[in-house]
């Protein structure tokens, strides 16, 4: 099978690697740079376990066309802190906005992206930047709250 | 099968290069065709894509649009002047998957998608396909097979008037999942009466259509409970609505003349 070289940045580190024609972004951030926080859950652009920002902008990295990303930056959950610092990461903790986890890198990369387009966005937008990741075990509800909460907008306390 | 992944720098290029091989697909977003990659379907053998800028570009100013094909979900919701099309765009998908569904992908999305496809109907578009005249989007879906055999280069409209284009989603998961049914109409009134006005559904048939039984039963009538008994009958007449995991076939039936009725009568333009 025919391989390409691809560059880009990721979580601002540059990578330059060869990828197969036809891969997707989530199989080359796994195995080919051994970023393993985005997830592969449906691989059908269905779940969001996979949502990683690129660019900026929110992305689906199994629908991602690898060599589409060349030369632009990429952006996933492993670019968080690893200590769980960041005012995403302690909100979540804070509202037990993750049970198994496997949705959670999503989650935070959707949330980012909501936050540094609209810094206070009410109850539908959260509601609307989260509709396209699902989660399983919470409810959703944690997870909205939490996003409202580093947003100062009402998340209240632990739920 | 081995996929390859061909760039070309033109449309043009593109949709020569899907004419030569019949394994050759067009590849837009991506939202249909990696799904298909990633399933490992055996039936595609060449993936052609472009950096054409023109598919991006959006004309929007005037009083006709021009969408290329290659424009999102993404960049119709950034663009106040499309802010008729939001209500469609928004609920295709979550952000991610608009920032990467595009028109031109949604018009050979297969059921139960094509929601963009029902709207861009109701408003009577024209689809340029590249190497070829423009033509009714109507015959573009109706000729055309759910893989597509064309590459569209942009579809225009006429922007509705005011008040005159709706749409409405029916979904089993608020606010983005897959549609039971959507419906779009373009319902001018003129001197208090229906003149001239286009409904399109998706997922009530293989593809998207006009329903051109429940237009001419609009005719003439006024817009009020009265005046759209006859449409409301016609609704799901001469329809073979698909089964699948979301409804069956005889419920979305049973449910279009509801949704018809709350269209016309309850929503107003976004």
């Amino acid at each position: 099978m025919a391989r390409k070289p691809l560059q880009f940045r990721l979580n601002g580190a540059e990578k330059a690697v060869f990828v197969e024609d036809g891969a997707n972004l989530l199989d080359v951030l796994r195995r080919g740079v051994g970023d393993l926080t985005a997830k592969r859950g449906c691989a059908q652009g269905g779940c969001g376990a996979c949502t990683v920002l690129i660019d900026g902008v929110p992305g689906l990295s199994c629908l991602t066309l690898a060599e589409t990303v060349e030369g632009r930056s990429v952006a996933t959950a492993g670019g968080l802190p690893g200590d769980g610092s960041h005012p995403l990461q302690e909100a979540f903790m804070a509202h037990f906005a993750a049970q198994c986890g496997f949705c959670t890198p999503g989650m935070l990369m959707a949330a980012t992206a909501l936050l540094e387009s609209t810094p206070h966005p009410d109850r539908n937008q959260v509601v609307h930047a989260l509709s396209g990741n699902i989660c399983r075990c919470t409810g959703y509800e944690p997870i909205i709250a939490a996003v409202l909460d580093v947003a100062g907008e009402g998340g209240g306390g632990r739920s | 099968m081995t996929v390859t992944v061909q760039c070309v720098p033109t449309v043009a290029e593109a949709a020569r290069a899907v004419a030569h091989d019949r394994s050759a697909r067009y590849f837009g977003g991506g939202t249909l065709l990696m799904r298909a990659v990633n399933e490992g379907a055996d039936n595609l053998g060449i993936l052609v894509r472009t950096t054409d800028p023109d598919l991006k570009r959006i004309t929007s100013s005037g009083p006709t649009v021009t969408l290329g094909a290659g424009v999102t979900m993404r960049e119709v919701l950034a663009d106040p002047a499309l802010a008729f099309l939001h209500p469609v765009a928004r609920t295709i998908g979550g952000p991610a998957l608009q920032a990467q569904a595009t028109v031109g992908g949604n018009l050979f999305a297969p059921h139960p998608y094509g929601d963009m496809a029902a709207a861009l109907l109701a408003l009577d578009a024209e689809a340029a396909c590249a190497g070829g005249p423009s033509r009714p989007l109507a015959d573009l879906l109706r000729d055309t097979g759910a893989t597509g055999s064309q590459v569209v280069r942009s579809v225009s409209f006429t922007r509705p008037e005011a008040g005159t284009f709706r749409f409405r989603k029916v979904t089993r998961v608020r606010p983005t999942g897959a549609p039971v049914l959507a419906l779009a109409a373009s319902i001018p009134v003129v001197a208090g009466r229906i003149s001239g006005a286009r409904i399109a559904w998706s997922a009530m048939a293989p593809r998207p259509l006009r329903a051109a039984e429940t237009e001419r039963a609009l005719e003439g009538c006024r817009l009020d409970a009265a005046g759209i008994v006859g449409a409301l009958a016609a609704a799901a007449r001469g329809l073979d609505p698909p089964d699948d995991a979301l409804a069956s076939g005889w419920y979305r039936a049973e449910v279009a003349p509801v949704h018809l009725r709350r269209l016309l009568l309850e929503d107003g333009e976004d």
